[in-house]
């Protein structure tokens, strides 16, 4: 078990621990059913962050499987940022294993996913691509799943000045592309 | 509305935004856009991305929930998934670099485990099922396949005998292993099971507990030693690769790595 996995099940485990006795012997359904009502948000919220939609298929599959096998670590709390803390964490673990894996890329951009949508969902979908991995995740917590600062910060174990700054950026970098602008040349004006 | 008297900075303005402004600020900012245009333009344009990213992913949350990621399914067959857990799991531990999340001082074993074990089951994958050529060098030429793999991996590697175990090595060959080249031995059982040793240099991996990781047909034990890891692989019989792997291991504790 890592570290990380461990501590977001503790730290959501102290922020609850009246939730048991409360829900008593149905905890576990009701675990359950929680963690499904979260399944088409996560599948939304992964597919902005991977793209390719088996991947994001996949990153849903691992961070319910970890959740279901946690059931009796978590008792209660929030559910939801811990989910996404999980999701968050194997995509960044799945972006660097990649390091020492070949990269495929498709040869010609005839990706299905985006040739049937209007120009304008095909454009902030490469503008998501162009940032660096956390100003991403935290542009789509905050902006598509609508998770506060505070949430946002524990998901990615920094303070909240340092979501605001990411926040900001990725904003100005997506608003530069869909102006128009070349990110590459953004740095040197 | 009056000019605030502070000015609003661009913090605000996410904030703002973002309705995580205290409630008394936000009448300040309505009245710092009115007469702010590049400002208002700027908040505008964060409304409309916001708006973008609806409009473009809301779709995928009111799609019907692929059967793979049914709760029921995931609970009730949750053995299929061990391998997919031991790998996230192990996978998390490769994230020990600079983002603070993770104990430092068990990053670096299982990760080169994780990158051992996917590659000698992709390798025992792909053999297994050659009927002509699953070997490069046949086990008729066993101390040249040795002589040979040895120089190549970088320290002594004899093929085990497993004869006990009722497995006669068919060969072995030389693949590419994740730190460095590594030596693949091939066995069968008089009935055709077969079952592959895998074994490369993984100067991080120091002497590690025997483990296990199961994907589909296949099942995997995996150990290191002075520097250099094993993998063994074969039909998911637990008790019986177990079996195979502890024979294995006796042997080549016995050549020191």
């Amino acid at each position: 078990m890592d570290a990380a996995y461990l501590r977001a099940a503790r730290k959501y485990r102290q922020d609850c621990n009246g939730w048991q006795q409360l829900h008593g012997t149905n905890s576990m359904s009701a675990f359950r059913e929680s963690v499904e009502s979260m399944i088409p948000a996560l599948r939304r919220y992964a597919r902005a962050l991977a793209r390719d939609a088996d991947i994001a298929d996949d990153l849903v599959q691992d961070t319910l499987v970890r959740a279901l096998r946690s059931e009796k670590l978590f008792i209660g709390g929030d559910l939801r940022s811990w989910l996404y803390t999980i999701l968050t964490n194997l995509n960044r673990n799945r972006r660097r294993s990649l390091a020492r894996k070949p990269v495929f890329t498709e040869l010609f951009d005839n990706n299905p996913d985006a040739s049937g949508t209007e120009a304008e969902g095909r454009d902030i979908s490469r503008a998501l691509a162009a940032l660096v991995e956390e100003q991403r995740s935290v542009l789509l917590l905050v902006m598509l799943e609508g998770l506060s600062y505070r949430e946002v910060a524990d998901i990615q174990g920094v303070p909240i000045g340092t979501v605001m700054s990411r926040l900001a950026r990725a904003r100005a970098h997506v608003k530069a592309y869909l102006d128009g602008e070349r990110p590459a040349l953004r740095a040197v004006k | 509305m009056t000019e605030p008297n502070i000015s609003v900075t661009e913090d605000e303005l996410h904030a703002f935004v973002d309705n995580e402004l205290p409630a008394e600020r936000r009448a300040d900012v309505d009245a710092w856009l009115a007469t702010h245009p590049d400002d208002a333009e700027r908040v505008a344009s964060w409304r409309a991305m916001a708006e973008l990213l609806h409009a473009r992913y809301d779709a995928i949350a009111d799609e019907t929930v692929p059967k793979r990621l049914g709760i029921e399914r995931l609970v009730q067959q949750p053995r299929r998934w061990i391998y997919g857990a031991v790998a996230a799991t192990l996978v998390a531990f490769v994230a020990g670099g600079s983002a603070g999340w993770l104990a430092r001082g068990a990053a670096a074993t299982p990760s080169t485990f994780r990158n051992f074990t996917v590659d000698a089951l992709d390798a025992h994958r792909t053999y297994v099922v050659e009927v002509r050529h699953p070997v490069e060098v046949a086990a008729n030429e066993r101390a040249h396949l040795q002589q040979w793999l040895s120089k190549r991996v970088g320290y002594e590697i004899k093929a085990p005998e497993l004869d006990a175990a009722g497995l006669k090595l068919v060969g072995g060959r030389l693949l590419p292993g994740p730190e460095a080249p590594a030596a693949f031995f091939m066995y069968e059982s008089p009935s055709g099971e077969r079952y592959t040793l895998y074994t490369s240099r993984a100067a991080k991996a120091d002497a590690t507990q025997m483990r296990y990781a199961a994907q589909d047909k296949d099942g995997a034990m995996f150990w290191a030693e002075k520097g250099v890891g094993y993998v063994v692989s074969g039909p998911t019989d637990k008790d019986r690769l177990n079996q195979v792997a502890r024979q294995i291991y006796d042997q080549t504790e016995k050549v020191g790595g």
